[in-house]
């Protein structure tokens, strides 16, 4: 089958199963039967087609006849397309088995199905045509279509003020962001002669034109994809859209943003400046670490995962940023690895964090519970959820033999060829933000040890909680697929090294040869002799342990000659123990709460019910604890006030007397003759 | 493929070797204290004692909580056979490197902390949050530590790293020596040793690691105690063989590995009645207190990584 046909497809499916959804107002089995498919449909052409053109390398541009009369819309596979292709599909196929399931609540909402598929169905079309635009028209209408179908299906449940909220601050950002990637373009665009990436790239910019272009884009894309300060649209919005919808917003549409920096910097600007990349080191060190502290105050599981997104985005331009610096003082190889430990890491973020959010997703139907301090005993009602949500714990805090550590590890390695570098000051700053990561993996591991010990170990704290049961076989499904291509990108590393050297080839010129030049059983980034990773070893090293587990279990207990007894837990001898007196998610962050104190503005609050004539012993003590983004005070507010107070100056000129405003069109009218003639 | 024996050879060996390293620390503290202290060999006999007693579950402990102790110690070993204890070269230092290393404590870590949680006492709980702080903060220094190393070798391969520093010879490095500091202090934080954790006592306001294993008996316990003891070795054999990596066998032959043999075994004879003389004049800390003294871990690294690039480069 021809490209062609193929990109058709890709992007046509999507919007038929839009469309179909239509008809799920009278029939909403359909959502089932057609819908949903479709969407899997979509998905798995567009991995097919990715993986296509990625690993044949093909370039090919196509030219559709939508558009302006003199700027058709241009289309261009390149393996960089072909690579978030695949992970476009990947997620969205995984929704779409996980969707049928999940919407079935929404069947007697009080809003249509049809909205949901609609915008759905818009929304992965348009993230599908971002990839692969190859004008800036095309592209931006592409990006107008996934920012704006998504806000509608943010304020989907629109009935609940919060969701309003969320999702005017999510398309006010957006659009600000959009108008400023629209700018950056038009810089390359003005000195380039023409709106197609063709032409941009051939754009001749000296180096403050090149740096303005570059500076509007991290505004544009890093507004998209959560830089902080510009991140504080995402904890709002990302929890309020039902699971799915967070599921591809998060794993995907964050991801699409990072594709939208990357072809700007490394494909049409083209010869980045190392200066570029130590500003973009500093504000990812922030965003990483940022992020992560805010996720440990969180309690409400999809708020939490939300703002593990703005860490991961953080880890990811850290990346970008290491590659930036290695490739703009000369040293093309290492540049090539900062970029491949950021690809790897966003692949790797879309995975785990579509598994995670997916899990939150099943929880959420099951026990209809986003708070943490409600859950508890998940494990035990709901089996294979915990299990997969565990895979992503596993994932996301970077452990081995898992995939987030392989690229985390390869973000390492990059920071660590700094004494390559001739300047003594990035020579001492790359590794600061190397600890920063550090701080970061550690941190986030300690909260998704309180995610994961929360929510789905202990007991059960509400009656809601201790009454669900499994998700249905579909939502399984989609977890156990997501979960296996987590561990499978974490044991062969090489094999996707290998495949994303086809992308570095045509941003860097260079490839990364020498990291799987020892076989496939070694990772090996700069040299055999610098550092070598075997994740396939590793994880037949954790097999192993488990296998000894297994035998004990399954052949050595039955033989009786190791026992095993139940019996209550240690109490102190004081009686028997209550699920409140399990740790909380409040209680368990307390010391990092203490620690870091200045990061957060922390508001907390005591409630007492006295009993008459029992002073000391209250009958109720309510005690809440609630982190509030910094950024609000320190970077918003400051605009506010701005804004407020030129909008008063302004309206001083709205007198409401109708001789004045009829002397304002005078004078209006008198300017714009002195100018024509 | 006898590399390979070798290396296996050397595994069993180190494992083998663990629980004698903690009774000899133990020792030393206890004719410091004035106290009779117990046989060397007690620990194993503890070991035996625990592994043929039978297991003892919580009705809440769920399958992670049984997976626990299996992980741990798999995830101990496996960093175990990365470390060089005897001979550098060998095969298996090539499947991690030292932050891989890193990486399986922090899985073994991070399981730990999810089976103190699991079956839903304060105890556990409070284990857990303070190991997660605790470890959160000492991840930063030690990899500071690990960038000073790497720069000074240029590999962050724990084998290449010591015939790097063996072949540059004697030089007095002032950066080695901060990074030594700094990964002493990370180092008496992780294995939970006074002066952040006391592995005697069972006190709740003080406990972390203790905490999290309350509920852990038999074979459970037994292989959890055992990669304690395990860490705490691999913690002894990283500082004595990479800040002091002479004697250190770089061939196969016999006679290099008896003399390395040897050598080790003073070293770490020598680094237990530090350790333990350190554990006998200090006072455990305030869990507050804590946060300082890493911060401390990570300032030394952090001075190590400057000296080394401001006075050692260029």
């Amino acid at each position: 089958m021809s490209t062609s046909l193929l990109l058709s497809a890709v992007l046509l499916l999507p919007l038929l199963s839009g469309v179909a959804a239509f008809a799920t107002d009278r029939q909403p089995s359909l959502m089932r039967w057609l819908v949903f498919p479709l969407l899997g449909l979509a998905g798995l052409t567009a991995v097919g087609l990715g993986g296509h053109v990625l690993l044949h390398n093909t370039i090919e541009t196509f030219i559709y006849a939508p558009g302006l009369p003199w700027l058709h819309w241009h289309f261009r596979l390149d393996p960089l397309a072909g690579f978030f292709l695949v992970l476009i599909g990947i997620v969205t196929s995984a929704v779409s088995l996980f969707g049928p399931g999940y919407v079935r609540e929404f069947e007697h909402g009080k809003q249509p199905l049809s909205v949901l598929g609609f915008f759905t169905g818009l929304f992965v079309t348009g993230m599908l045509m971002v990839v692969v635009a190859a004008d800036a028209f095309s592209f931006m209408v592409a990006w107008e279509l996934m920012s704006l179908s998504s806000y509608f299906l943010v304020v989907y449940q629109h009935q609940n003020p919060a969701n309003r909220r969320a999702g005017f601050l999510y398309l006010l950002m957006a659009e600000v962001g959009a108008l400023s990637i629209l700018l950056s373009f038009g810089v390359l665009a003005g000195f380039g002669d023409g709106f197609s990436f063709e032409a941009m790239r051939a754009a001749p910019l000296n180096l403050t034109w090149a740096s303005i272009a570059f500076a509007l884009g991290v505004l544009g894309f890093g507004m998209k994809a959560g830089l902080v300060p510009l991140h504080v649209w995402l904890p709002e919005a990302h929890p309020v859209a039902p699971s799915h919808i967070s599921a591809l917003m998060s794993g995907v549409m964050l991801k699409v943003a990072v594709y939208g920096f990357i072809r700007l910097s490394f494909d049409l600007i083209g010869d980045v400046h190392w200066a570029w990349g130590v500003a973009l080191l500093i504000i990812a060190s922030i965003t990483a670490l940022f992020g992560v502290l805010y996720a440990l105050m969180q309690h409400d599981l999809k708020r939490l995962l939300a703002y593990h997104s703005v860490e991961n985005i953080g880890i990811i331009f850290m990346g970008l940023g290491l590659s930036m610096i290695f490739y703009g003082t000369g040293y093309p190889l290492l540049g090539t690895l900062g970029l491949v430990a950021a690809l790897y890491h966003t692949l790797n973020h879309a995975l785990f964090k579509s598994l995670l959010f997916l899990g939150a997703g099943a929880v959420l139907q099951r026990s209809h519970e986003r708070d943490l301090e409600r859950m508890g005993g998940l494990l035990k009602r709901m089996p294979w959820t915990g299990l997969f949500f565990l895979i992503g714990c596993i994932s996301i805090s970077a452990l081995p033999p898992f995939n987030g550590f392989v690229s985390e590890w390869l973000t390492f390695q990059t920071a660590l060829q700094v004494p390559n570098l001739e300047s003594g000051v990035l020579r001492a700053v790359i590794p600061i933000a190397a600890a920063t990561l550090a701080l970061t993996g550690a941190l986030a591991a300690a909260c998704f040890v309180k995610v994961y010990g929360i929510a789905f170990l202990g007991k059960a704290r509400t009656r809601r909680v201790r009454r669900s049961s499994e998700a249905d076989r579909g939502m399984v499904l989609a977890q156990a697929l997501l979960a296996v291509l987590c561990l499978l990108f974490g044991i062969f590393p090489t094999a996707a090294v290998n495949a994303m050297n086809h992308v570095t080839r045509t941003l860097t010129g260079e490839t990364l040869s020498t990291a799987t030049a020892n076989g496939w059983l070694w990772l090996t980034p700069v040299s055999a002799d610098t550092a070598s990773y075997s994740a396939p070893l590793v994880f037949v090293g954790v097999l192993l342990a488990l296998l000894a587990w297994a035998l004990m279990y399954y052949v050595m207990r039955p033989t009786g000659r190791v026992q095993t007894e139940r019996g209550d837990t240690w109490d102190c001898g004081f009686g028997p123990l209550s699920p409140r007196m399990q740790y909380t998610s409040t209680s368990f962050t307390m010391p990092i709460r203490r620690i870091f104190a200045p990061v957060w503005r922390i508001h907390e609050e005591l409630e007492r019910e006295s009993q008459p004539g029992l002073p000391l012993e209250p009958k109720q003590i309510r005690y809440q604890v609630h982190a509030e983004d910094v950024t609000w005070k320190w970077f918003y507010a400051p605009i506010m006030q701005l804004l407020h107070a030129t909008t008063r100056r302004v309206s001083r000129i709205q007198t409401g007397n109708l001789r004045h405003y009829l002397a304002y069109s005078f004078v209006t009218l008198l300017l714009l003759l002195w100018l024509i003639t | 493929m006898n590399d390979w024996l070798l290396a296996l050879i050397e595994l069993i060996l180190f494992v083998a070797l663990a629980p004698l390293f903690s009774a000899w620390v133990k020792r030393v503290k206890c004719w410091l204290q004035n106290r009779r202290a117990p046989a060397l060999l007690q620990p194993y006999r503890d070991l035996r004692r625990l592994f043929a007693k039978q297991v003892l579950l919580s009705h809440n402990a769920s399958p992670v909580f049984r997976a626990t102790p299996y992980i741990i110690a798999g995830a101990t070993l496996l960093a175990a056979a990365v470390v060089p204890f005897i001979s550098v070269n060998l095969p298996t230092a090539a499947i991690a490197d030292v932050i891989v290393l890193a990486g399986f404590f922090a899985l073994a870590r991070f399981f730990l902390a999810l089976a103190g949680m699991d079956v839903g006492t304060a105890f556990g709980g409070m284990g857990s949050s303070r190991e997660m702080t605790i470890s959160a903060l000492a991840e930063p220094a030690m990899l500071m530590a690990v960038f000073t190393l790497a720069m000074v070798a240029h590999s962050t391969n724990l084998s290449t790293v010591i015939d790097q520093l063996l072949a540059q010879g004697l030089v007095l490095r002032p950066s080695l020596l901060f990074a030594l500091l700094s990964l002493v202090l990370v180092g008496i934080a992780e294995t939970g040793r006074i002066p952040i954790d006391n592995p005697a006592t069972h006190l709740e306001l003080t406990m972390i690691h203790e905490a999290m294993i309350l509920e852990y008996s038999g074979r459970h316990l037994a292989l959890i105690e055992w990669a304690a003891q395990l860490k705490l070795l691999i913690y002894g054999v990283l500082i004595v063989n990479i800040f002091f990596p002479w004697g250190i066998a770089t061939s196969g032959s016999p006679g290099a590995l008896a003399i390395a043999s040897g050598v080790v075994f003073v070293k770490l004879l020598v680094l237990g009645v530090l350790l333990a003389v350190g554990e006998t004049v200090l006072a455990k800390m305030r869990l507050f207190r804590v946060p300082a003294f890493l911060v401390l871990a990570l300032t030394l690294a952090l001075i190590g990584l400057l000296s080394h690039i401001i006075l050692e480069v260029g």
